[in-house]
């Protein structure tokens, strides 16, 4: 109820003048732009995320190294700032006057930076446990039979992660398509360019058209829930055929 | 041939878990590692296995030096205390692992798990997964897997460990037969002395990392090498300065030179076993392991005034070893 009842609400106000007005607030090129963007930016974050996710949670319980606790405080960081802030922190690392001399300040480069920022502790945390969890044991069987390392990572232990890797993913994806906070300094909101779908909605409402957000929202809203049905349908899959 | 393990030493920080251990295993026996826990038997079965790395000596595997050689590349089959089970795989993906990843024909695989399978008494459980198997049947299939590489040796880690008694009794019995069929020198850890004397020919009883006695079941009961072994091996009762079995002690009902008098506590009847707690003149208590026919024979009542003499000479002066 306490999802449902503000979800239809915007459903409603998306369609109160019509479905032409509902069809053209979508249709138009901007908006297209917009959830074409955010879409995309938000497969290639959370591709990169299940891998580069995965390596880091095997990092922090299989390597031993200093500084071990402290990094794995870190990658929760991005969910305790607001994610204003975090822009505001790409922004000043990766803006015009970074220090890097790397300015990626609005190109499209930008949006995925952040989203992957923003997101990056969901596959970590979900994979992390499962990895401490393994039994050593089995690995060892594995070696006891004659597999290799990577033939051990490969067909011992990924197929065990696959479950945490989707349920990460599925939540990466779900908060790369909604970020708001985070884009708004550092893409710097580029109509046809870099201006993400929940920016879009945004200036939407603000320029008096609430009709046309809510219309995107729906959209938005969707892909989101297809989404996510299909992570759940895959990781029901994984953990079919795979025991 | 078999397994040779010469001077192993290995420490863990100060704990020592292996000291100076040598070990000849022949080609196709079958031998227990008996010993209580954090004696080091599970410790050099990894030594051996290539699991663990030693410190110091060499590992012989069927006339090749195994030391350094990793694990994978040492053909030895092992067996997990806990099975550990591929569990995202079907029963016969488990069996067919070893197989698989040595790129085997797809027919050959098949064959060979449908065997493996049916030596184990599995052949209706292919396509089951781990998960619903129970630990008799979880057991069964990781020693599938672990034979479906065709090791030369085959290790176990309490294998009967985590099982219920009656399973556990099965198992033993069968993993003998199996041993007699496959011929496959084979090592198992266990801190179970009955279970090592019901399975192995040979028991290598270990101790605070080192080898205390090595023999046939038959000669660490009789002639334990000291006294670790003698109290470890079976049960003993004490008598003056001896230790003894509490069957090698006879219960006279007159006295006789060089018997020691004493007195019924308490007669147990335990079925064909009939225990005789008594307290001897001075005040020492020990106890007397007899027949249901023989109790019968001298009506044993508690409080009755009896003499113990041993049955032969003792197999153990505690002094010896204590």
């Amino acid at each position: 109820m306490i999802a449902l009842i503000p979800l239809s609400a915007v459903v409603l106000k998306s369609t109160d003048r019509g479905w032409d007005s509902f069809w053209n607030a979508v249709s138009s090129p901007q908006a297209w732009a917009a959830l074409r963007l955010t879409l995309i930016a938000s497969v290639v974050v959370v591709i990169v995320n299940a891998i580069v996710g995965t390596v880091i949670a095997w990092v922090l319980v299989r390597d031993e190294f200093r500084g071990k606790s402290v990094m794995n405080s870190i990658i929760d960081l991005p969910f305790a700032l607001p994610t204003i802030v975090a822009g505001l922190t790409l922004l000043a690392l990766y803006g015009p006057r970074g220090p890097f001399g790397l300015d990626v300040a609005y190109t499209r480069f930008a949006v995925v930076l952040a989203l992957l920022f923003v997101t990056l502790p969901f596959v970590v945390r979900a994979v992390q446990p499962v990895l401490l969890e393994l039994d050593q044991e089995v690995e060892q069987a594995a070696e006891s039979l004659g597999a290799s390392k990577w033939v051990t990572f490969r067909r011992i232990i990924l197929p065990a992660l696959y479950p945490a890797i989707i349920a990460g993913s599925g939540l990466a994806f779900a908060r790369a398509v909604g970020e708001f906070g985070s884009l708004v300094l550092i893409t710097g909101n580029l109509p046809f360019k870099t201006e993400a779908a929940s920016v879009f909605i945004f200036s939407q409402v603000e320029s008096d058209n609430v009709t046309g957000a809510a219309a995107v929202s729906v959209v938005l809203l969707l892909i989101a829930f297809v989404v996510l049905l299909g992570f759940g349908w895959l990781s029901r899959k994984v953990v079919r055929d795979e025991g | 041939m078999g397994i040779v393990v010469e001077n192993v030493g290995k420490k863990y920080g100060d704990f020592v878990a292996l000291d100076d251990v040598s070990l000849n295993v022949r080609d196709g026996s079958l031998t227990a590692l008996l010993g209580p826990s954090g004696g080091g038997k599970s410790t050099l079965l990894r030594v051996i296995a290539g699991l663990e790395e030693p410190d110091t000596g060499t590992v012989v595997i069927d006339g090749e030096d195994a030391t350094g050689v990793p694990a994978r590349k040492r053909g030895v089959g092992f067996v997990f205390q806990h099975y550990a089970p591929f569990k995202h795989m079907t029963v016969r993906d488990n069996v067919a692992f070893g197989l698989k990843i040595r790129k085997r024909e797809k027919a050959e695989i098949d064959e060979r798990v449908r065997e493996l399978l049916e030596l184990v008494h599995l052949e209706g459980f292919a396509h089951r997964y781990p998960s619903q198997l129970s630990g008799g049947q979880r057991q069964r299939m990781a020693l599938a897997r672990a034979l479906a590489v065709k090791p030369k040796v085959l290790l176990l880690d309490e294998p009967f460990g985590a099982l219920d008694a009656t399973v556990r009794k099965e198992l033993r019995a069968w993993l003998r037969r199996l041993h007699d069929e496959m011929n496959v020198t084979t090592v198992f850890v266990t801190h179970d002395q009955e279970e090592a004397m019901e399975v192995a020919e040979q028991i290598v009883v270990l101790n605070h990392g080192a080898i205390e006695q090595v023999g046939a079941p038959q000669d660490l009961y009789d002639r334990p090498a000291n006294d670790f072994v003698m109290h470890f091996i079976g049960p003993v009762a004490p008598l003056g300065k001896r230790w003894l079995r509490p069957h090698d002690l006879d219960i006279l009902l007159e006295p006789e030179p060089g018997a020691s008098e004493a007195t019924v506590q308490h007669v147990l009847h335990l079925g064909f076993e009939v225990r005789v707690e008594v307290k001897v003149e001075g005040g020492e208590e020990t106890w007397v392991q007899t027949t249901r026919d023989r109790a019968r024979e001298l009506e044993l009542a508690d409080g009755q005034q009896v003499w113990l003499r041993p049955a032969h000479d003792p197999v153990l002066e505690p002094e010896a070893a204590a």
